[in-house]
């Protein structure tokens, strides 16, 4: 069952009628939240764009959550490159919805079955068990959708070619899962497959992780698909996007590569950064996400700072807004946004 | 009886917990040993024992021992044999 289904004003209408509702409960469960809109001077909002965005920001200065302190399961981290940490909040709840709604986005694209699965990492991200990294966590997360897991790298960092080799005389003639960061499947994957001629073409690549070290290599998105095609015989590739702020929620490319869609629980905004307008297709401006998923801590409606741009609205491989994320926005600028919010609470 | 001592076994085995510990009433995460690392472990080592294939939404739903016998039923597992 996909959970790519609504079309925008079917879901705009869904998304405001539940996010309207979570405001409501948070200002009712959550001090410092309820301090924030109250100083913004926030009653009601009339559509989805219209309701009170947090900066993402403000995960990482403020303690913000919906539960007592003896209800809470799980505590997120993400450590930004700053080194601040965001500080998500779970209860039993909120961590199951969390794990289940990945799963029924993930599935829309790998099925029911759990596939034999290639890491692109090396297994020593999950030595210290206490505490893995965002990486660690990341990677164990994904693990849940495949099964005879290989490590495309050694204990060192290094690519591990016979484990490769072993994995695809095994398992390369039907349906593989290939999970990885994409700098790490661009540095440690095409390059090794194509100078080992290794071939992925049963493969199904999943990755996320931001473009920037690979713009710095000058490899655009389009050339990563071209190239891993044209290389290693992989067709189906799926980047994401997301963040641990509203975990569970992820943003998947389309079969046919280019755009991100929003899973039915979740939508996108673009504004404009200077004025906060919603921005119209084809505008560039900072990305707002917005998912019924947290229920748990105020993340339903949050502004980040990545620069994206809508590609179009019910036009595209599944139903709904699709957009590009463009990278980062300047840190001075991102900075003077929740500075607002920061006086304001 | 054969069938509930090997869940039973492969529990105690991936979730590295002494041969006499009781198992029947663990509960994903409320068990310092079963995070979600040892859940990968465990769901390997119950296909292993059982010879099954266990679906994603199983994995994820995987969250106490009874819900393990309960989808291992699914499966064909019968533990009352």
């Amino acid at each position: 069952m996909s959970v790519f289904t609504l079309a925008q004003e079917a879901r705009e209408a869904l998304l405001h009628k539940e996010l309207a509702e979570l405001t409501e409960h948070h200002r009712a469960h959550c001090a410092e939240y309820d301090r924030i809109l109250t100083a913004s001077g926030f009653t009601s909002a009339a559509t989805v764009a219209d309701l009170p965005w947090l900066p993402v920001r403000l995960f990482k200065n403020l303690k913000l959550k919906s539960i007592p302190d003896d209800e809470v399961f799980k505590v997120l981290t993400s450590s930004g490159t700053t080194g601040e940490v965001s500080r998500i909040y779970l209860d039993k709840a909120a961590a199951a919805t969390q794990t289940r709604q990945l799963g029924a986005t993930l599935q829309t694209v790998l099925g029911r079955k759990r596939l034999p699965m290639i890491l692109v990492d090396s297994r020593g991200i999950l030595k210290d068990r206490r505490s893995f990294s965002a990486r660690g966590a990341g990677v164990l997360g994904m693990a849940t959708f495949g099964r005879d897991h290989a490590w495309a790298l050694d204990a060192d960092g290094e690519p591990d070619v016979p484990a490769l080799r072993s994995f695809l005389e095994k398992h390369g003639a039907e349906p593989f899962l290939v999970f990885g960061f994409t700098y790490l499947v661009w540095l440690h994957l095409y390059e090794v497959a194509r100078e080992h001629g290794l071939d992925l073409s049963n493969g199904i690549l999943i990755h996320s992780g931001g473009w920037k070290k690979l713009v710095d290599r000058a490899v655009s998105p389009g050339e990563f698909r071209r190239r891993l095609r044209e290389d290693t015989g992989l067709t189906r590739m799926h980047n994401f996007y997301g963040m641990v702020e509203q975990i569970g929620t992820i943003f998947l490319e389309g079969p046919s590569g280019g755009s991100l869609y929003c899973p039915d629980f979740a939508d996108v905004i673009i504004r404009d950064p200077h004025t906060w307008a919603e921005q119209p297709v084809g505008e560039p401006g900072l990305i707002e996400v917005v998912s019924t998923l947290p229920t748990s801590y105020p993340g339903h409606v949050l502004l980040t700072e990545d620069l994206g741009v809508l590609d179009g609205i019910d036009d595209g491989d599944w139903p709904g807004k699709r957009f590009s994320v463009l990278g980062r926005l300047p840190r001075a600028e991102a900075r003077g946004c929740s500075d607002t919010y920061r006086e304001a609470s | 009886m054969i069938e509930l001592q090997r869940l039973r076994e492969a529990f105690r085995t991936s979730l590295d917990l002494p041969p006499d510990a009781p198992v029947d009433d663990l509960h994903y995460q409320d068990n310092e040993k079963w995070d979600s690392l040892a859940h990968m472990s465990l769901v390997a080592a119950i296909e292993d024992e059982f010879s099954v294939m266990i679906d994603t939404d199983d994995v994820i739903n995987m969250s106490s021992f009874h819900e393990a016998m309960r989808i291992l039923g699914k499966y064909g597992v019968d533990f009352d044999a």
